[in-house]
């Protein structure tokens, strides 16, 4: 195929927007959380960014995208040998090894949300970094690398399995592995800036357009029907939870709305290049009540899914699979019809795609973490998870006044920061 | 009567008030204070700026109770607050010359007695 010089601007756009989503998402779930691990729930994406976009140029890329094996692909693109500038479909290899580095980063700091509050740095780096290279790329190759699920025939316009489901049974089975919040249950956890999230939020939908939008990886009407998706879904979504909310409480709250935003993209995503606008709009407006209840019954139980990854990725990410087996139009895409335009098998499929994603990621997850477990602790002490992760992971507040601060003079800084100058601050005199 | 002055750490609050609360302590006044104790001074670094915090988050509980409810609340909060290392706070028991009720202008030992007790007595 021939470069098309309107595909590679318009991916070169996505790419920088699905880059933005990483960050929109540090704030959506830093909102969330108590004031005193702010910093450190933003920096578990920030992280994302470097460790697993090194992680993937390094393997990951590879092992998702070289056609290898049904399974997997192989390490033959390791260090991305071979791949250049030369047409990938209509785009540089380069640029489309970009865009899903993206994707491979998001999806690792999706997983955040499950685990913030109580786990130490260096374990949740090993974690993120090890998890994007065996459980995200696997299953980025089966469905879009030429693996056995695209054999099959699955869709998955841009991840509701590999990002939003496989994330989602992630979050699940490491919130499992690392035990709840020492407070959880114990006393109310409460979001201590709520503007913050409804900021991520907004991000996350504008940067969304690119990875919906993107993942027709061109300038084409299959990305203008992802787009406009992209766009209605969530808005049918955030109408039916307003409406839930008033008709459960009498009012409509601001973290909901945030949150249904985030499940009315997550659920459109396998879909949005295969159905219709007023299919996406149905199921945008379906996606409401599985993530609704969900989120109820969860803060009930001692699972302590903390930002609720599962009930929004995990179960909205299932929705959207499952209905784009339902809703897919052949008029729409020219690929594929779902089961109510005459082709049930496709629900069949989609299914099977669900559960095969859900049990590869829960499986290597807990073997990861009880992996990394087994090197080191992957829980903060108690007294530091007390004192909070921003000071005790990171040595930084969020919200730091400086009052009480004691400049350190730079000539008394070498080596190691905390193991160089304790010793100094213990030697001071002047203790009332 | 006295005042009972408790500085506690920010994160053992809840524990506290739910202890206060089950020895029906009602009236009390919070506020969220900096200060220093004997506690390791945290190091935090900005860019190239390293600092010592001196000044730690905690939270001040002022009670006023009556004579015989000073044990209980102190007992209360030393249950409750202590987790045994260096930063769990301090206790300060002050006498009180007068204490009024804004509503009513009760004085003293009826002003700090809880109003469900009052008229059950």
């Amino acid at each position: 195929m021939t470069m098309s010089a309107a595909d590679t601007a318009w991916m070169l756009v996505s790419t920088a927007l699905v880059l933005l989503m990483t960050p929109a998402l540090g704030f959506f779930y830093g909102g969330l959380v108590r004031a005193k691990n702010t910093l450190n729930t933003i920096m578990m994406s920030v992280a994302a960014l470097g460790f697993v976009g090194v992680a993937w140029a390094v393997i990951g890329y590879s092992l998702a995208f070289d056609p290898g094996w049904p399974l997997v692909g192989s390490a033959s693109r390791a260090f991305l040998r071979g791949v250049g500038l030369e047409a990938q479909g209509t785009i540089p290899h380069l640029l489309f090894m970009a865009y899903q580095a993206t994707f491979a980063i998001i999806t690792a700091a999706l997983v955040s949300g499950a685990i913030v509050e109580r786990m130490r740095f260096g374990p949740y780096l090993a974690f993120i970094t090890a998890w994007s290279v065996v459980v995200y790329a696997p299953i980025a190759h089966w469905v879009w690398g030429g693996g056995w699920l695209a054999s099959l025939g699955a869709l998955d316009f841009a991840g509701g399995t590999v990002v939003h489901i496989n994330a989602g049974a992630a979050a699940l089975v490491a919130a499992l592995v690392l035990g709840p919040r020492k407070d959880y249950g114990r006393q109310a956890i409460l979001p201590h800036s709520v503007p913050f999230t409804v900021l991520g939020a907004g991000l996350l939908w504008f940067g969304w357009f690119g990875f919906n939008a993107g993942s027709a990886l061109g300038a084409s009407p299959s990305a203008a029907l992802a787009f406009v998706n992209t766009l209605l879904a969530p808005a049918a979504t955030l109408v039916v939870w307003t409406l839930m909310d008033l008709r459960r409480t009498g009012k409509v709250t601001a973290v909901g709305g945030a949150t249904a935003i985030v499940v009315g993209l997550v659920a459109i995503t396998p879909a949005a290049g295969f159905v219709g606008p007023m299919s996406g709009l149905v199921l945008g407006a379906l996606a409401a009540f599985p993530s609704y209840y969900a989120l109820l019954w969860r803060a009930r139980t001692r699972l302590d899914d903390s930002l609720d990854v599962v009930a929004a990725h995990g179960l909205g990410g299932t929705v959207g699979a499952l209905l784009t087996g339902v809703l897919a139009q052949k008029a729409w895409n020219g690929t594929a019809d779902g089961a109510l335009f005459g082709n049930p098998k496709q629900l069949a499929v989609q299914a099977l795609a669900v559960v095969a994603s859900i049990v590869y990621s829960a499986a290597l997850t807990w073997g990861l973490m009880k992996a990394i477990g087994a090197v080191t602790a992957l829980r903060a002490a108690a007294p530091d998870e007390g004192l909070g992760l921003d000071v005790s992971q990171h040595g930084e507040e969020a919200y730091a006044r400086g009052e009480g601060a004691i400049l350190i003079p730079a000539d008394s800084v070498a080596g190691p920061v905390g193991a160089a100058i304790t010793p100094v601050l213990q030697a001071g005199e002047g203790r009332p | 009567m006295k005042l009972v002055v408790a500085v506690v750490r920010p994160d053992k609050l809840s524990a506290v008030l739910e202890a206060l609360f089950h020895e029906e302590v009602r009236g009390l006044t919070i506020g969220r204070v900096q200060g220093h104790g004997g506690e390791t001074e945290r190091v935090e670094t900005y860019r190239g700026t390293t600092v010592k915090m001196d000044l730690s988050e905690k939270v001040r509980l002022e009670i006023g109770v009556s004579d015989h409810f000073v044990a209980p609340t102190v007992n209360a909060i030393l249950a409750s607050a202590r987790t045994g290392t260096v930063g769990d706070g301090k206790i300060f028991v002050l006498p009180v010359e007068k204490v009024y009720r804004i509503r009513t202008a009760e004085e003293d030992q009826d002003a700090v007695t809880p109003v469900e007790r009052a008229v059950r007595a």
